[in-house]
């Protein structure tokens, strides 16, 4: 198998950005996610041309635009197959799909959870800002029951979707969550999903500054963030806040945040995270803790190694064709009852 | 011992029926093949219910598989049966309409029974009286049941599996009536149950028991024989279904191209086996995708194309309304991208398992926006081969999808194949941009054909963005400009346009002076040409011009068709091609002959139209 890491160049985000002029309103939360993107891209040293941006149609959807890499910007929902196709089709590739909320989990859900569960190694950045921008501000699947959108006027009826509960539950092996707004920490999760082996998922929450403005504005808050936040990374303790004396433990069967140094709790007592472990219920708990008795999870929260699809496809074809006398097509024809005529 | 009469035909045409479980579809494929193998002619239709394993001994479970062979050029498995083998009341109801004076029906006389009578619905007890045809058909009653359990009398199997193999005791007997020798039929269950000795050894004997059966009938029967065939050009030959055709064709096509060939399909009936052959080729390298839902197979097959592929989704009917929004964007993006639609009745679910040309317009209009793609249809199941290999062709060379329309009757249809060598194919040349090109844009294209040129990922230099979104001519950047808009539908349309420049002209066969033109397109080639040539035949003058080609129309249409005096568009459809016809051809009256029975056409009914168009 080639490697691109034989010519190993350091990459600036620079070089991943495209000559196209950005049109995303200003003070939307997806510039944030496309710049760290384009940072992350030049720390993983792969080529620009070894790397394929897929999208469906929405505001996110128009990211590739404003890469230098290869790029395809297709139809409603059906980015997750078309990047599966291009996965399988040349395994060697980085394929990152980006995708929003109605985008992936309502008129492409279907094949959401179908490249969740086959493992195809995408990279899937799931752009959450609740709401429907580019069609002007309608509901969408992660929309909070009773938010009033102009389709959804006197409060929306249904029950959203948790996109972290819909990827374990599709046996995803990959979860994390950035916010718009924190850089640092977004590249690392980001990077992280970039090196996972198999479907990573991270749902990036996003600010739309006109349809749905401050939806994730409890956390994002800087003056609060470090409290109603804990970013989780493998092997290191539960811990937040913003004197970093808060942390997650176990009561019973469900997580509670205690302080250290109150009630005789020692750093010892907290969780060390492990987000390798296969079996997804701490995962799931993590994943859906939510304020404001809570922090909300961010980071990496699951990240499970299994084969990958795209992997298995040629691995069986190899395997085959060790074993085949079936070489070309005319050794196919020789494969045929024939006869004279 | 009595000496039976030999008849020799020049072609015959014998229907297997019974139950789904009753191993027709083998039965048949195994006398099919052995008569090609001395030499036959030969062409199949299996017949299947929707239904698994409806109630057995009724109606709905019947299953049927027809073969007509011919010591001269078969076109078509033939419209009804000279010897009919029915393995019980049920299947002798359903084939009654189309029984031939003077044929011969060979059945299961264990199974004419009080019981068996009312399951399949006859009111008396002598069915064949009450079908009026007793004094019509010879009848061979053959207790096929009893017969099976003595022969294997000594095999101590289970009653259950003892009569599995009644088949084959019908197949001895046909073997017979056709003075086939049975080596062959054993050859070739060596090959099938050769890893199961028992077994072999049990359709062996009921095979041979099956053939000695009709030796010793002293009834005065005749029987047949077809001579070999001496107008089959010569070489080697196979017998091949359409699915099996259409399968080997993207094969040949991406080996001949040297690109992977990928296939993202989603099960529908009739087009699952063209997915099923696929996949069982690792050994070619070919990838597979068995995906979530329609859209997925052709979406992942363009992510395919995107990233370099020779793609390709195949479906029928309802798959194809599914993909229609991703065929626009492979018109939008000007990606190669083959899209086979093996054409069953409808609309909506309609009956999945019968043969219908009704999607014709679906493929050419039923697409948003201007959208021109190139539809081309296969008109037996052998050059099925031949139209996946140009569509791929021409899917790669002009960055275009193509939509190759087939349907049930050829795909599930066989027919001999001449079997061809990779050498002697056309050369496939994708359009992939140059090397060492500078500043590529993804608008490139080549200014006299108008093709854009390709490049994918993993290319160093040519990374860009393609889309959905309409583009800039000049330089492929995402544009709303109106007039640039409108140029680029013409120049998608005039890309298309172009492809007629390579295409064959138009062939009229028949008689090229007479005043009447038959018209059809794809599978139903072989009904058609054995109307023509029967009328031929009898000296009437008929012409004929079958099209493969539909958009674009080969170069020479228009002045063709405007030639005769009278012109008939048949169709297994409304008349969807005599509506295109009507707009690409001026100052031609198309009469229309149409059929909508889930059914093929059959040459009788074709040639009985033809001669009243003649008067």
């Amino acid at each position: 198998m080639e490697t691109v890491e034989s010519t190993k160049i350091q990459y600036t985000a620079k070089d991943f950005k495209s000559d196209q002029y950005v049109r995303w309103c200003p003070g939307c939360g997806d510039y944030a996610v496309l710049s760290s993107l384009q940072k992350v891209m030049a720390d993983l040293g792969i080529a620009p041309h070894e790397t394929a941006v897929i999208s469906g149609i929405g505001c996110s959807s128009r990211l590739p635009y404003y890469t230098s890499s290869y790029g395809f910007h297709t139809i409603h929902g059906r980015g997750g197959a078309i990047a599966t196709g291009v996965k399988v089709a040349n395994p060697r590739l980085t394929v990152w799909q980006i995708t929003g909320d109605g985008d992936c989990l309502a008129i492409g859900g279907n094949h959401f959870i179908h490249s969740v569960r086959r493992n195809v190694d995408l990279n899937v950045l799931l752009f959450n800002n609740q709401i429907y921008g580019l069609t002007k501000g309608q509901y969408s699947p992660t929309t909070k029951k009773g938010f009033v959108t102009k389709s959804s006027p006197f409060g929306t009826v249904e029950r959203p979707f948790r996109p972290a509960e819909l990827t374990i539950g599709a046996r995803g092996t990959f979860f994390g969550r950035l916010l718009d707004v924190d850089l640092k920490n977004a590249q690392t999760t980001m990077l992280a999903a970039a090196k996972h082996k198999g479907t990573s998922v991270v749902e990036c929450l996003v600010n739309c500054v006109i349809f749905n403005d401050g939806a994730h504005g409890w956390l994002a808050e800087k003056e609060f963030r470090s409290d109603r936040t804990i970013f989780l990374e493998h092997n290191k303790p539960m811990i937040f806040g913003k004197e970093n004396n808060k942390g997650l433990v176990l009561d019973g069967f469900n997580l509670k945040v205690v302080t250290i140094g109150e009630n005789g709790v020692t750093e010892k007592d907290i969780l060390i995270h492990d987000a390798a472990c296969e079996d997804t219920t701490l995962h799931m708990k993590l994943s859906l803790m939510e304020g404001p008795e809570m922090p909300v999870a961010l980071g990496i929260i699951r990240d499970v190694a299994d084969e990958t699809y795209d992997e298995a496809v040629e691995a069986q074809i190899l395997e085959v064709q060790a074993k085949s006398k079936v070489k070309t097509f005319d050794d196919l024809i020789a494969t045929c009852e024939q006869w004279e005529m | 011992m009595d000496k039976v009469t030999k008849t020799e035909l020049d072609n015959v045409v014998v229907r297997f029926s019974g139950d789904s479980g009753d191993g027709m579809q083998l039965t048949g494929t195994l006398f099919s093949q052995l008569s090609a193998i001395l030499g036959n002619e030969i062409s199949t239709f299996p017949d299947f219910p929707s239904e698994i394993r409806a109630p057995q001994g009724t109606v709905g479970g019947v299953s049927g598989f027809q073969v007509h062979l011919g010591s001269s050029k078969i076109y078509t498995p033939g419209d009804d049966p000279d010897v009919l083998v029915v393995m019980n009341p049920a299947a002798l109801k359903v084939n009654s309409t189309g029984i031939k004076k003077g044929g011969v029906i060979i059945f299961d006389a264990d199974t004419f029974n009080k019981s068996g009578y009312e399951k399949a619905g006859f009111k008396t007890e002598n069915p064949f009286e009450e079908l009026g045809i007793s004094e019509t058909v010879q009848l061979i009653p053959a207790a096929l049941s009893t017969l099976t359990q003595s022969s294997l009398a000594d095999f101590g199997f289970e009653n259950k599996i003892v009569l599995r193999s009644k088949n084959m005791f019908a197949l001895g007997l046909i073997c017979w009536l056709f003075n086939r020798p049975i080596d062959q039929a054993i050859h070739f269950l060596q090959t099938k149950f050769g890893k199961k000795p028992t077994i072999l050894e049990a359709n062996v004997k009921v095979l041979t028991d099956g053939f000695n059966y009709g030796n010793n009938l002293h009834l005065t029967v005749s029987t047949y024989f077809v001579e070999r065939s001496h107008e089959t050009p010569k070489g080697k030959y196979t017998s091949i279904s359409g699915n099996k055709a259409t399968a080997w064709g993207l094969i040949a096509a991406a080996q001949k191209s040297g690109l992977q060939l990928y296939l993202g399909s989603y099960p529908i009936t009739p087009a699952t086996d063209i997915m099923h052959e696929l996949t069982a080729r690792k050994d070619m390298g070919v990838k597979v995708v068995q995906a979530e839902d329609e859209i997925a197979g052709i979406t992942s097959a363009i992510g395919a194309s995107f990233a370099g592929c020779l793609a390709a989704t195949n479906t029928s009917g309802p798959g194809l309304a599914l993909k229609s929004e991703a065929i626009g964007l492979a018109v939008m993006a000007e990606l190669p991208l083959v899209v086979i639609d093996v054409m069953r009745s409808g609309p909506s679910t309609g009956m999945p398992t019968k043969t219908e040309q009704t999607d014709l317009l679906q493929a050419l209009y039923g697409r948003n926006g201007e959208s021109p793609a190139v539809v081309m249809a296969a008109g037996t199941p052998d050059d099925c081969f031949h139209f996946a290999f140009m569509a791929s062709k021409i899917a790669l060379e002009h960055m275009t999808p193509v939509i190759l329309l087939t349907d049930a009757f050829i795909g599930n249809g066989t027919s001999l194949w001449k079997l061809p060598t990779l050498a002697e194919l056309p050369e496939i040349k994708p359009n992939i941009v140059k090397a060492g090109t500078e500043d590529y844009k993804v608008s490139d294209r080549d200014e006299v054909t108008k093709v854009r040129y390709w490049s994918f990922p993993g290319m160093e230099g040519f990374g860009h963005r393609n889309g959905g979104l309409e583009k800039d001519y000049n330089t492929g950047s995402i544009s709303t400009d109106p007039i640039n808009h409108e140029k680029m539908v013409n120049v998608r349309e005039e890309k298309i346009n172009n492809i007629s420049k390579s295409l064959p002209d138009l062939k009229i066969e028949g008689d090229e002076t007479a005043d009447l033109l038959v018209i059809g397109w794809g599978g139903t080639h072989g009904h058609l040409m054995s109307a023509v040539n029967s009328l031929t035949k009898q000296n009437k003058k008929v012409a004929i011009a079958h099209f493969n080609y539909i958009n674009p129309l080969p170069k020479n249409t228009v002045e063709v068709i405007q030639r005769y005096k009278k012109v008939v568009v048949c169709e297994l459809n409304s008349g969807q091609f005599a509506t295109f016809l009507r707009s690409k051809v001026p100052g031609v009256e198309f009469l229309q002959y149409n059929k909508v029975q889930g059914q093929p056409f059959t040459a009788h009914e074709l040639e009985e139209h033809f001669i009243s168009l003649l008067k």
